[in-house]
């Protein structure tokens, strides 16, 4: 069986995990820091807005262009009047770029350089677009982020509760913030392509904390029964029994947004595909993180806020401070945390020995159906 | 929701065949409907298939904000479809997108050069006085002055209906000449409640009463107007798309329509006495009161209904063809009724051989002269059929790249367990290929590249639930349980989080859908198709299989390339099972 397999079972078991809530301060500061630098590359650097968004006109000739970069520049400086943005692409063609046009004399401008550069204009491809476009894109889009926020904020306060809804938006937030603060730090272009990519993102960053939240919600339905486990233990080892799931989720995901940003960045150069799986990977990445280090630490801090949860703690402190379970290393306990159905049993483990210990732990685990 | 869940999962626990023929039939049953329809692959959109793409965004015009609504939008895009259609340009698609865009599409191959100009500039209308007019093409056709017999025409468009008569007239007698545009078949008569002959004097220069066409009077640019008008072809789409082109609504000007026998028919017309801007609304209307059928109703506003007195009035005096006044969109007839008398009151209706389509077509072109909006190109996108093809190609190649890449790590993850994976992968594959290829002729859906990106992303997200559900299998499995009650126990938890997951995903699509416009939208759509196509394919395919396949010896037994090995897994010794054996399933399921 493969590492990751085993790596399954050891964190089932809780033989092994990290303490993501405990740690929530390290990762908070970190997402922080990764916010600040976005905002301030946003604000100093500002976005490489495609040509989209100013108007414009994008010109691809047919493939195996004879002519230099530089002569096409000129013709297509020549022939505007204003200035060309003239780029290779990976098989041979050219991508012309002129800004500042309008829709109206690009037909112009494409007959004229097609004249210079020799070739057909029909086979000139030609992207024109009016200087509002962009914008009424990406009006459109952030309305429709608007719109989505809303409804999923909703959503998930009736499926699960509030706080987790608002620990979701702070993480949807917080990935479309640092994939729009890398735009800005790396200078990628920014073009509809990119918004279509960002705004997947919304459902896809979501998706996976709601599968966090599904278990964690499953978990914590008998909490306030038991008095072993505070609910940050308890949030924490649902993270850890969702992990195997979370990184096969992500690779499967980045797996064929990889393919896009292969084919599409290495073979077509340039354009939707490109611009679309950029976006796309970088803010899966950033939305597996947060599910994992920011939304559910995220829930399990306000939650410790209620003041059932408070007592929960001092119960859960009080017993621990009787010193019933001494042999017990803290941070492992913290981990193999066992499903609240476990309560009756949870005096024995100590004697049976490290393998069935464990196993004593597993058994609860899921959704403590038994009790 | 215990007893729900409860109930569910055991039918699909009796019978999991029953769920896996029910997804075969509706297989087959698409794929049948797919092969019958005959439209065996999805339509492709202009990026993929080459061709032209125009976006064009309505601006109203100042304090009428209002003006942006479905109606007019509507009216517009059946204007331009008209237009473009016009041009000889077949399959050109005008839809609206959002409140405000009309998205017109033109396949490669087709002059688009000539299609944008038609769509960007905005629609003239114009009521103009005809001074002559004659069948077009041929000699045949008689000269229209020589048979301007009033009655006779009355009675050929009174019995508009027959046209046998009409047809074995042509050439001779006037009611075919006289016949209307378009395909509204307007031997149209246009009568009012409104009264009295209104003699105002005539503003129209060259409508002198000439007796043929050649022998024009009036003033002196009118023989170069002769000449236009002898040697126009209306016949000849080349011909018809330049008459008139260039005019002024002050000229004089030659155009051409089709009657209702859908003839062309060429015109020398005057001036254009009301703008399409004066017409306040217009109407189809089913006029069951005097039983004239349909019919087309126009309201002026005060000024427009001042210059339409004014100009029915003068044509009422006149001999036909002359006391018709043609309704010409973009330089062409559309409709010539013949004025019986003034008509003051700024109401007018237009009667004649309508039918519900015709009339509505004709109250759509005289509401657009009305429409206050003009509509500015927001993008032109032209891609080569050669580009078009590539980047197909190259989306196909990175969804081969990425489904190949998802199904290896599958394999090597989950191993036998994958197949059921790869299999359902499949299913949901071909569904969403399918989907596509009907939803081309039924919704018009057509696969852009944005589409295609969509599609191959949603290859993690389906990929997701299988994750999803073979983890919660081995969890159990790690409990010490056998495959088969695994199956069971995982399936109700794993079928929660799919649900609730794919629903959030389903969400984003939806919104995207409904707010965004162009690529953003065929993005959305396929995202939408294939989370609700994996929520159906999950339940009735993966399911179902692993129920089955539970029961074979290779993964029962958890053979050590199943992917279900519960030593691999690390489950613990079976020992707590015999201590203590399992509640039922679901009872604490609350």
């Amino acid at each position: 069986m493969s590492k990751l397999g085993t790596l399954g079972a050891r964190l089932h078991h809780g033989e092994v995990g990290y303490d993501f809530v405990k740690n929530r301060k390290i990762w908070y500061a970190v997402s922080i820091l990764i916010t600040i630098l976005a905002i301030a590359g946003l604000a100093v650097r500002g976005l490489h807005m495609g040509i989209e968004f100013q108007g414009g006109a994008v010109f691809t000739t047919p493939k195996n262009m004879t002519v230099s970069v530089a002569t096409a520049e000129g013709y297509a400086e020549e022939a505007s009047g204003h200035d060309a943005i003239v780029q290779q692409l990976g098989d041979g063609s050219m991508r012309i770029q002129v800004a500042g046009i309008d829709t109206g004399t690009s037909d112009k401008i494409k007959d004229t350089l097609a004249e210079d550069l020799k070739i057909d204009a029909e086979q000139i491809n030609a992207e024109l677009v009016g200087p509002s476009w962009g914008e009424q894109i990406a009006n459109k889009a952030w309305q429709g982020l608007g719109i989505f926020m809303v409804l999923v904020v909703i959503y998930l306060a009736i499926a699960f509760e509030w706080r987790m809804a608002v620990a979701a938006f702070v993480a949807l937030i917080h990935d479309i913030t640092i994939t729009v603060g890398i735009y800005a730090l790396v200078g990628f272009e920014v073009t509809p392509g990119t918004v279509i990519g960002l705004l997947t993102i919304l459902g896809y960053s979501l998706y996976d904390t709601v599968v966090v939240f599904d278990s964690l919600k499953e978990q914590t339905r008998d909490i306030t029964k038991q008095n072993r486990w505070t609910y940050s233990e308890i949030a924490n080892r649902s993270i850890n029994s969702t992990l195997v799931r979370s990184i096969n989720t992500t690779v499967v995901a980045l797996l064929p947004v990889a393919g896009l940003l292969f084919i599409g960045g290495g073979v077509l150069g340039a354009g939707m595909l490109n611009d679309i799986s950029l976006s796309l990977f970088v803010g899966l990445a950033a939305g597996a993180y947060s599910s994992i280090f920011i939304a559910t630490p995220l829930v399990a801090d306000l939650k410790e806020l209620e003041p059932g949860m408070k007592s929960l703690k001092k119960r859960v402190m009080a017993k621990r401070a009787q010193g019933a379970d001494e042999d017990e290393d803290p941070q492992t306990a913290t981990v193999a945390v066992g499903g609240p159905g476990d309560e009756g049993e949870d005096v024995t483990p100590a004697v049976v020995g490290p393998r069935s210990r464990s196993a004593s732990r597993g058994r609860g685990r899921p959704s403590g159906k038994r009790r | 929701m215990a007893a729900l869940k409860k109930g569910k999962n055991a039918s699909a626990t009796s019978n999991p065949w029953r769920s896996l023929a029910l997804i075969l039939i509706a297989m087959v049953a698409l794929t049948g409907g797919m092969f019958a329809s005959g439209h065996t692959t999805p339509r492709l959109g202009i990026d993929l298939a080459g061709g032209t793409s125009i976006t064009l965004a309505a601006v109203p015009e100042a304090g009428q904000e209002s003006a942006i609504n479905k109606t007019n939008m509507n009216t517009a895009v059946s204007i331009m479809e008209r237009r473009v259609n016009g041009l000889g340009v077949s399959e050109a698609e005008v839809q609206t997108q959002g409140t405000r865009n009309i998205i017109v599409n033109i396949p490669k191959g087709t002059n688009s050069k000539q299609a944008r100009e038609q769509v960007g500039t905005t629609a003239k209308l114009y009521f103009r006085p005809v001074i002559a007019t004659e069948l077009a093409g041929g000699g045949t056709a008689p000269s229209p002055s020589a048979t301007g017999d009033e009655s006779e025409q009355d009675s050929g468009k009174d019995k508009a209906t027959d046209k046998a008569t009409d047809k074995a007239t042509d050439g001779s007698s006037p009611s075919a000449s006289t016949g209307p545009s378009a395909s509204a078949t307007t031997q149209g008569r246009a009568v009012t409640d409104a009264l009295k002959a209104d003699e105002t004097p005539s503003a129209s220069p060259s409508g002198k009463a000439e007796d043929s066409p050649s022998a024009t009077g009036g003033a002196s640019g009118d023989a170069d107007l002769q000449a236009q008008y002898a040697a126009l072809d209306c016949t000849k789409e080349s011909v018809r798309a330049k008459a008139g082109d260039g005019s002024k609504a002050t000229d004089s000007i030659v155009a051409c329509g089709q009657n209702s026998q859908g003839q062309w028919q060429k015109y020398v017309l005057g001036p254009a006495a009301v703008d399409g801007t004066d017409v306040d609304e217009a109407d189809a209307v089913l006029n069951t009161q005097t039983g004239a059928g349909w019919i087309v109703t126009m309201k002026f506003t005060g000024k427009g209904a001042e210059k339409f007195a004014d100009i029915t009035g003068q044509l009422a005096q006149k001999q036909s063809p002359q006391n018709q006044f043609a309704i010409v969109l973009d330089n062409e007839v559309v409709s010539d009724p013949y004025v019986s008398q003034a008509l003051t009151g700024g109401n007018a209706e237009i009667s004649g051989n309508f039918n519900q389509q015709s009339s509505q077509e004709l109250a759509n072109m005289l509401s657009y002269g009305a429409l206050p909006l003009t509509f500015r190109e927001d993008s032109v996108t032209t891609v080569t059929a050669a580009l078009g093809g590539e980047q197909l190609k190259a989306g196909l190649i990175a969804g081969a790249i990425g489904l190949a890449l998802v199904v290896l790590y599958l394999l090597v993850y989950y191993r036998g367990l994958s197949f059921i994976a790869i299999l359902s992968l499949l299913v949901s594959a071909a569904l969403t290929y399918v989907i596509m290829s009907l939803l081309g002729p039924t919704i018009g859906f057509a696969l852009n590249l944005p589409a295609v990106c969509g599609a191959i992303v949603a290859i993690g997200i389906t990929a997701d639930s299988f994750i999803v559900f073979f983890e919660r299998v081995r969890d159990e499995i790690r409990e010490g349980r056998t495959l088969r009650p695994a199956v069971e126990r995982a399936w109700p938890r794993a079928r929660r989080t799919i649900l609730v997951s794919d629903f959030v995903s389903f969400l984003a699509a939806a919104v995207l859908f409904v707010v965004t416009v162009g690529k953003v939208q065929g993005f959305a759509f396929t995202l939408g198709l294939t989370t609700v196509l994996d929520v159906v394919v999950v339940f009735l395919f993966t399911k179902p299989l692993l129920t089955l396949m539970a029961r074979r010896k290779f993964f029962a037994s958890g053979h050590k390339w199943s992917g279900l090995d519960p030593k691999a897994l690390g489950a613990k010794p079976p020992l707590r099972r015999t201590r203590r054996s399992p509640a039922p399933a679901m009872t604490k399921e609350a």
